[in-house]
């Protein structure tokens, strides 16, 4: 045991392990690119009809069910999926497969999330910003998003975490990513290279994690009841638990 | 009887004691409540009694047996406890629910199933709703299977906090209506604890009113504290109508009758109206022994030599020995005279008036 | 060989009529991974649900830690464990469970605290000792979130069981992988597509099951408030 961690801490001294297009540097490049691009690709298109839904109050029953079906198809059964259907569409292997995986991953919890969170604003704040004159519009700017920003921030992390955790399977559609040392180790039993593979992806969705709670603390004022350090990271569900 | 003595509670982290050498005497068979503003400790008393609490120290006995050598929850078993939030148990019908204590102590299936029509019957809750969960009741019924859950295997005391502050008044009312009269049946020693000085004077045989920070003011029947409030504290709780609550608890038995502006038939008119210039009115009664023949105003007497051959009045209000003085007060003010006629069935007993009755309030 | 891809059809029924054998037997392991992980996942959550219901102190490490289990990539986790404990089911099972562990603490611990307090005081007040009070009480009445904990565990868990595949396990999982190292060519698709169906469904079931289940062991939570 001891000698396997030595040869895990030997693993990571190899400068030729680091660099290079196969390298550390390279593949986390790799997986946080796919990670951002799909995060962010999702939020473009869930956040808008979740909010405007949200702002009517309407929809809930769409908004359980989608994270439902979303919590029921396995992330691994969407990686595989994306890959014959990619080649269909004729966008190849690698990139576009990964991404629309990701893609279709993250745009539930961000959802259903973001719904939650503009849904449950206070109706007494809502009735009072109309009753003070604001138009539909100014109360979805000015008071709903500003209070449901810390559960859309919130939203936002839990979808972006999953992403990058599942970005490590894009290794078998032929994208790079740290995934990459875990599968091509499990591929030639080098359980070195697994274990160091393990330790990379652990460490940045965790970074991850912690980034973005790090980025709530500082930036997002807590509006509700959110984010103690105490939660840090056991706050990764916020889906509706009924349902 | 529960006997408390010199109890003293001081809660981690707070400096002054929440209650301060409480001695205090339960008789059995008595409501005793504890009342007094918040922060006076007297749910926290009440909660030391069934050791919910522990008592910092001091020593609380029932029956001469010090709590502190019992189990706790044998001890609870024996106690009944009603909090003001009901707790009844939401996942269980009304029946189980009632039965709590009764399974807690191992009776037979049979046994426990009598218990609980007899108190469905003795709480007043119909045969029907004893397969209802407790989602499906209204506020009063709830609480009446609070009390009934709490009577279940029939412990000789009973706690109660606050039990009636979640119902709206009127409810209120009904339920204090239904626990005294249930009291009237089965004499518990009852301890309640209340914020409100009128359901301590209305239910209580003894009130003991604390102040904030534990301390005994004054332990005295409802009559007693109104009549001779031991201080300042004490009055200013009461409130300045203490006098007005008082006569609540006086009943017209209680005190001195005069015989009001009456007179035998056969008095002629003159006499007549002398006993009316001495009460102060314009109409006089007509008693024949014991026998209220009626009455009649001044001016149908004119010209006539005696008064007798007049159409005379019935009394349509008329007070029973039973009744208190506020309502007593309230007949004599409905009538424009300021005076009441009091009645044992037929037999007149005499007439009470609202200057008798202010005599009380300022006493 | 790529460009025919678009010519073929997406699924062949024809392969799932010859397969029916090895898609029960891979539902049934599926099933059977599942059960376990979240059978033993419930004991252990139970057991430190209880202490940290009783030493409320716990509370922040218990979930720091299933927190950062829970925030591991699976294939992270299985990535530790191979290792150790090779490519077995044990491996299988121990990456499962700890993903059940911070959703069902949560709910165990969250169901119980909703417990109001006038119940917990009136079954105290009344005789119950802490015991009867946790399994006659506070239990029963913590059982719809703590149901609603084991609806998401169980689902997530069967989406997870798919990754085993790649550490040889994976009941549906690995007629997935075996689709995906075929992707080009109906039989891959096809035993993708029944896989990924099979999953859903198999989710959707048991989902419902339990729903049901909750029903059933909570007839006072049904509306019939007046």
């Amino acid at each position: 045991m001891i000698d396997f961690l030595g040869d895990v801490v030997a693993w990571f001294l190899d400068p030729a392990h680091w660099l290079g297009s196969g390298g550390i540097l390279g593949r986390t490049w790799e997986h946080v690119q796919i990670s951002a691009f799909s995060t962010v690709a999702a939020a473009l298109v869930a956040l808008p009809p979740a909010i405007w839904m949200g702002h009517r109050r309407r929809g809930g029953i769409v908004a359980v069910a989608v994270v439902n079906i979303g919590r029921a198809i396995p992330s691994f059964a969407i990686i595989a999926l994306a890959l014959p259907i990619s080649i269909r569409l004729g966008l190849g292997l690698g990139f576009w497969p990964t991404f629309l995986a990701l893609f279709a991953l993250a745009l539930p919890p961000m959802f259903t999330n973001t719904y939650t969170g503009i849904a449950e604003v206070d109706p007494a704040l809502v009735e009072a910003a109309r009753g003070m004159g604001m138009t539909e519009s100014q109360i979805t700017t000015r008071v709903e998003i500003p209070v449901a920003a810390p559960v859309i921030v919130t939203a936002i992390r839990v979808s972006a975490v999953q992403v990058v955790a599942t970005a490590t399977l894009a290794a078998l559609v032929a994208w790079g990513g740290l995934g990459r040392f875990i599968i091509d180790g499990f591929a030639i039993q080098d359980n070195v290279m697994v274990f160091a593979g393990g330790l990379l992806v652990a460490g940045l969705a965790i970074a991850t994690e912690l980034g973005f709670a790090a980025f709530e603390r500082r930036f997002v004022p807590s509006t509700a009841s959110r984010s103690t350090s105490e939660d840090l990271l056991a706050d990764v569900t916020v889906a509706p638990q009924h349902g | 009887m529960i006997e408390l003595t010199e109890v003293t509670k001081r809660f981690r982290g707070t400096r002054a004691p929440a209650v301060d050498h409480l001695t205090l005497t339960i008789t059995d068979g008595e409501v005793v409540v504890l009342v007094g503003p918040s922060g006076c400790g007297k749910t926290t008393t009440l909660k030391m009694i069934n050791r919910l609490i522990e008592p910092t120290s001091g020593t609380i006995s029932i029956d001469g047996v010090d709590v502190t050598g019992l189990e706790p929850h044998e001890l609870r078993r024996g106690i009944g406890y009603v909090i003001q939030q009901i707790g009844l148990f939401p996942h269980r019908t009304v029946r189980e629910n009632i039965a709590t204590v009764p399974r807690l102590l191992g009776w037979e299936q049979a046994r426990v199933e009598r218990r609980v029509r007899e108190l469905a019957e003795i709480t007043d809750l119909g045969a029907d709703m004893l397969d209802r969960y407790p989602s499906e009741l209204s506020g009063g019924q709830r609480q009446r299977v609070g009390v009934a859950r709490a009577l279940a295997a029939d412990p000789p005391i009973l706690l109660m906090d606050e039990p009636f502050g979640a119902v709206d008044p009127i409810v209120r009312a009904k339920l204090q209506d239904e626990l005294l009269e249930l009291q009237r049946r089965l004499h518990k020693t009852i301890v309640l604890v209340t914020h409100d000085i009128d359901e301590a004077i209305r239910l209580g045989d003894r009130v003991a009113i604390l102040s904030v920070g534990g301390h005994l003011e004054q332990y005295a029947p409802p009559e007693e504290l109104l009549r001779a409030p031991a201080n300042d504290f004490v009055a200013d709780f009461l409130g300045s109508d203490r006098g007005i609550k008082r006569l609540s608890l006086i009943r017209i038995a209680d005190i001195d009758l005069e015989p009001g502006p009456v007179v035998p038939p056969g008095t002629d008119v003159e006499r007549a109206r002398a006993v009316m210039a001495e009460y102060d009115t314009d109409w006089v009664a007509v008693v024949e022994g014991d026998r209220m023949l009626g009455w009649v105003t001044d001016d149908r007497l004119d010209g006539r030599s005696t008064i007798d051959g007049v159409d005379l009045e019935p009394f349509l209000t008329r007070l029973t020995p039973d009744d208190t003085l506020e309502e007593a007060l309230d007949a004599a003010i409905s009538s424009h005279t300021a005076i009441a006629a009091v009645f044992d069935d037929e037999r007149f007993l005499g007439m009470i008036t609202v200057e008798r009755i202010s005599r009380e309030i300022v006493r | 060989m790529i460009a025919q891809v678009a010519d073929q059809p997406f699924v062949r029924w024809d392969w799932i009529v010859d397969h029916v054998d090895d898609i029960w037997a891979a539902t049934w392991e599926h099933i059977v991974l599942t059960a376990i992980a979240v059978g033993v996942g419930f004991v252990i959550s139970l057991a430190l649900s209880m202490l940290a219901l009783r030493h409320r102190r716990t509370y922040g490490p218990i979930t720091w830690v299933t927190g950062i289990l829970y925030t591991i990539p699976s294939l992270a986790l299985f990535a530790f464990l191979v290792p150790i404990t090779g490519l077995t089911t044990l491996t299988a099972e121990i990456g499962l469970v700890s993903y059940t562990l911070l959703i069902l603490i949560r709910n165990i611990v969250a169901g119980i605290d909703g417990v109001p307090a006038s119940v917990r005081e009136s079954a105290v007040g009344m005789g119950y000792t802490r015991r009867r009070l946790f399994l006659e009480i506070e239990l029963p009445l913590a059982l719809p979130v703590i149901v609603a904990g084991i609806r998401i565990a169980a689902v997530t868990t069967i989406g997870l069981v798919t990754i085993t595949a790649l550490i040889g396990k994976g009941g549906l999982g690995f007629l997935i992988l075996r689709g995906l190292n075929l992707f080009y060519s109906p039989v891959g698709t096809t035993q993708i597509v029944v896989g990924t169906v099979m999953s859903v469904l198999l989710a959707v079931a048991v989902d419902l099951s339990l729903v049901g289940a909750e029903r059933a062991m909570t007839p006072w939570a049904r509306s019939r408030h007046r």
